[in-house]
């Protein structure tokens, strides 16, 4: 049985359960703490690391989708510096590739785009990196766009983790970073791809979406996966 | 007391946030009761008038005449206003950025026209390298993303600053 512990989030006291993590623990509370790469049911990765929080006596902030809890912790996951990076990282994710927010298939639909709008980021202080990266139009019932791709693995890990398929990967480092189909093949000539599209309904943005829609037409439901996951105890 | 000068640019951009402008309605009867509208494709001036109080500038800087106008008009502005998407993020014009600017002519004006082989040369601005957003060439004071920005969201902004005070948009405001 996992037992009760007590932390305090922002000077309030909360009870959470014993393994859980800083951001199950702070979103069961009602708090709010900004996130892309997680997705419940998933495992954790801190990829994008907008999730960061501070914790007493501890000298470097921490992402709180992989922190587990700990009795007697003091956490702060709103003040200006946190607010600051992670407006940061928002502008980075921008620059980093091509998100052209008025042609995509998940304007108005995209958790990136919303994030921003929710974080007050009004403009990117970072000069446009303008990369020149593929799109993956060979499947049959899919896109993938990685102009839109921010990395944050839920495709890979749902597809991994749920599906058990492990279709999706990422190859090379930094900015140089790519998603791809299992050893860099196009998506339609996948051998262990189901086309079950959980990748499609997990991915934040218009990076993977159906085909057949235009612009702002595509929405999302993540939450089946997230329940299907639980119930099979994936990651609890 | 006198009026403010309020000019508007248009760079490259397809003219959807001046549409998205006229669209705030009545608001623009108290617009023009506190402000002249001195420059822009609404107006005939030719000449970018001096010490402008803001403007509003749409599109993205694309090409030499683009980057030598918006350099005269920081300089002769107050306060400099991003409207919309292309101005902020370079958006849709940004699309052409990973192709070389000779390849990208080539694919448009020689392999995809029936007529007249070439690329036209006179009358038209040289592209720069990159379209880019307007604060990576001069500075800017305000930026109002949207594709179009929604009229409400341009109105509070004309409102404010035409009352002296900067419009607080974090939040209130979306790209595309």
């Amino acid at each position: 049985m996992p037992s009760k512990i007590s932390i305090r989030i922002d000077g309030e006291l909360i009870n959470a359960q014993s393994g859980a993590s800083l951001l199950d623990a702070a979103l069961a509370a009602g708090k709010f703490i900004p996130s892309l790469c997680h997705m419940k049911g998933l495992s954790s990765v801190g990829a994008c690391r907008l999730c960061v929080v501070e914790v007493a006596g501890v000298g470097r902030l921490l992402p709180a989708c992989t922190t587990p809890v700990q009795d007697g912790m003091n956490v702060t996951t709103q003040n200006d510096k946190l607010r600051r990076y992670r407006r940061t990282i928002l502008e980075l994710l921008f620059a980093e590739r091509n998100h052209v927010c008025a042609v995509c298939v998940s304007n108005n639909h995209c958790e990136l785009q919303a994030l921003a709008t929710r974080l007050g980021v009004t403009s990117v202080r970072f000069p446009y990196t303008f990369p020149r990266v593929a799109v993956d139009l060979s499947h049959r019932k899919f896109a993938q766009d990685q102009n839109r791709c921010i990395l944050c693995t839920r495709c890979v890990r749902v597809c991994a983790e749920v599906e058990g398929a492990h279709v999706w990967n990422v190859v090379s480092r930094g900015v140089g970073s790519r998603l791809v189909c299992e050893l860099n093949r196009n998506w339609g000539d996948s051998r262990n791809c189901t086309s079950c599209g959980k990748c499609v309904q997990s991915c934040p943005t218009g990076a993977l979406a159906e085909k057949g829609f235009a612009v702002e037409e595509m929405t999302k439901r993540p939450e089946p996966i997230s329940r299907l996951a639980n119930l099979r105890g994936v990651h609890s | 007391m006198s009026k403010a000068k309020v000019a508007t640019v248009w760079l490259d951009g397809c003219s959807g946030c001046h549409m998205s402008l006229l669209d705030i309605d009545e608001v623009l009867i108290d617009v023009v009761q506190k402000a002249d509208i001195v420059y822009g494709p609404l107006v005939d001036a030719q000449e970018f008038p001096e010490m402008v109080d803001v403007t509003l500038v749409e599109g993205a800087v694309s090409s030499q005449d683009d980057l030598r106008l918006i350099q005269k008009i920081r300089s002769r502005s107050k306060l400099l206003v991003s409207l919309g998407d292309c101005a902020v993020t370079s958006n849709v014009p940004s699309m052409r950025n990973n192709i070389p600017t000779k390849v990208l002519l080539e694919r448009a004006y020689v392999q995809g026209a029936d007529v007249n082989h070439r690329p036209p040369t006179d009358g038209v601005p040289t592209l720069l390298r990159h379209a880019v957003p307007v604060h990576e060439v001069v500075k800017v004071d305000i930026h109002v993303p949207g594709c179009p920005p929604k009229a409400d969201a341009i109105a509070f902004v004309v409102t404010e600053l035409l009352s002296g005070r900067k419009p607080e948009l974090a939040g209130k405001v979306k790209f595309g």
